[in-house]
């Protein structure tokens, strides 16, 4: 089955860049890809930019409008994902306890739609 | 009467016999073969009809478990068989027919109920549905039966189990005993949903059609069945026989509830005291302790000959504080401490909970009491008031309003 692990963090909590914590941060990014990878569990993964990059968009009485920022005012935002392939959601929730931003945020998972008509 | 419809009542309670004891294993062995809680549970209640016609017909059977379990795999199969479009699916089918050639009588059935337990109670699921959805699958209720203990309206409680079983399809949780690098996490939401349903019976005013009290033994007691010698499965089982224990002391002739020092000793059922002792030794002697082995051993140390053990206790609280740090667990050491005569630290303690704390009743409940202690009357009176609206059943009602009589009579208030 494959899960979606989106990553929520409050970019206010999360350590900042150059500081001995951000540091830990990317080597705990580092090591749950290299170990999802290694379990050969690895569909995709992708972290996003700051939420001061987001453009948001709907469409309201047909016309496109077209807004500055992320979609909901909250704290927490979500800053990436994996998608990984495993037999439970048991197995997903373990990797997602790896997320070294689990500690400043919430992961988030999901099991991917499947389209196949037969299940 | 007719022969035949006494042989028809004969067959009816035949039936609704072997559904009361055994359908937890065959609702696991089924679940488990056809890997899908709906379908299992279609499964049974076809098998169940063909029951009422066959064995009228045919007599009934050896063993009926069994005639079920293989009646309802085959209904199971057939359904699948009608589902399937694809090959893999017609393999899966095939293995199934393999397995279930060899079920004849009820040992033939593996006893798959520790998966079945620990699917019901993944954390994955909200607290309310693994109750509602244990109690359905592992103890027979019906869910008209569950709706009454939660107050629920019968459709709200069976949207709740539909909910939880497709989601334990849809998000994969999986039917297995957790591993072994997560069984101690996991049995902690099993043990604390078992015990849920216990103190729900507890805390409830009346034993309803079921006895939820009765139905939290019999699961913890299953479950120490299935993993025999785990210390916590063991300290769960003593804290609710130490409790179960008192319970027909538990309320007095005035209706009040009475403290555990006030009870009257000779209603304390000595069978299930000496049963609680006996396993809580067998856990403690394991040297692991856990939650429920510190909390049955505060239970057990209430019970003693000459009242409570209040400075035992409180060294219990200290050692169940580094497992449960939390707001409850500080709550019972400050009343604790009050009985030790530490009565302002108490309130200071106590006081510093009011903001995690103030929607709970039991909170209001022991901060009357301890300004009563320091004959804070009026403050006393005012925590009496909150508490008595809070009170969960007439019994705690009564005792309070009881209190709140005694401090108003002598303050002349």
């Amino acid at each position: 089955m494959q899960y979606m692990l989106l990553i929520y963090s409050d970019p206010a909590r999360e350590p900042k860049y150059g500081t001995p914590e951000f540091e830990d941060l990317m080597k705990g990014y580092f090591d749950v890809n290299e170990k999802i990878k290694a379990d050969g569990a690895m569909v995709s993964g992708e972290g996003l930019k700051g939420t001061d990059t987001a453009t948001s968009l709907r469409i309201k009485s047909g016309k496109v409008e077209t807004m500055d920022g992320p979609f909901a005012e909250t704290r927490e935002y979500l800053g990436g994902y994996y998608v990984v392939d495993v037999p439970d959601l048991d197995a997903a929730l373990k990797y997602a306890a790896l997320i070294p931003s689990a500690a400043f945020g919430t992961i988030e998972v999901r099991p991917l739609m499947d389209y196949n008509p037969a299940g | 009467m007719t022969s035949a419809a006494s042989k028809a009542i004969a067959v009816q309670n035949a039936l609704t016999q072997v559904l009361r004891d055994d359908r937890g294993r065959l609702m696991a062995g089924l679940i488990s073969r056809l890997g899908d809680f709906g379908r299992a549970e279609d499964a049974l209640q076809e098998a169940s009809i063909a029951a009422l016609k066959h064995w009228g017909r045919s007599g009934i059977p050896a063993s009926p478990i069994g005639w079920l379990m293989k009646v309802a795999l085959n209904k199971g199969i057939d359904r699948i068989r009608q589902s399937q479009r694809e090959d893999h699916k017609a393999q899966e089918v095939s293995h199934l027919m393999a397995e279930h050639d060899a079920i004849d009588t009820a040992e033939d059935i593996p006893d798959e109920r520790l998966r079945l337990i620990f699917t019901c109670c993944h954390p994955a699921l909200e607290e309310k549905s693994r109750i509602a959805l244990t109690l359905r699958t592992v103890c027979q209720l019906t869910t008209s039966e569950i709706a009454n203990a939660f107050l629920d309206t019968e459709a709200t409680m069976g949207q709740r189990l539909s909910r939880s079983k497709a989601k334990i399809k849809s998000a994969g949780i999986g039917f297995k005993v957790p591993d072994p690098e997560d069984w101690a996490e996991r049995l902690e939401t099993v043990l604390a949903t078992l015990y849920l349903i216990f103190t729900t019976g507890y805390v409830t005013q009346e034993v309803g059609e079921r006895d939820l009290c009765a139905e939290g033994l019999f699961l913890v007691r299953l479950l120490d069945r299935l993993r025999a010698g785990d210390p916590e499965i063991q300290g769960a089982l003593a804290l609710m026989l130490l409790t179960d224990a008192r319970r027909p002391a538990r309320i007095g002739a005035d209706g009040a509830s009475v403290a555990i020092e006030d009870q009257d000793r000779s209603l304390w059922q000595g069978e299930l005291i000496a049963e609680g002792q006996r396993v809580l030794m067998g856990a403690v002697d394991q040297r692991a302790p856990g939650p429920f082995q510190i909390k049955a051993a505060i239970a057990d140390c209430h019970m003693g000959e000459g009242g409570p053990d209040w400075a035992q206790i409180s060294l219990l609280y200290q050692s169940l504080w580094a497992f449960e740090p939390t707001p409850v667990v500080a709550l019972n050491w400050a009343v604790v401490l009050s009985e030790l005569g530490h009565t302002e630290t108490a309130l200071t303690k106590i006081d510093s909970l009011s903001g995690a704390l103030s929607q709970f009743q039991p909170f209001h409940a022991a901060r009357a009491d301890v300004l009563r202690k320091l004959d804070r009357g009026a403050e006393a009176a005012s925590a009496y008031a909150t508490a008595i609206e809070m009170a969960p059943n007439d019994a705690a009602r009564i005792f309070l309003q009881n209190r709140l009589a005694q401090i108003q009579i002598t303050k002349g208030l």
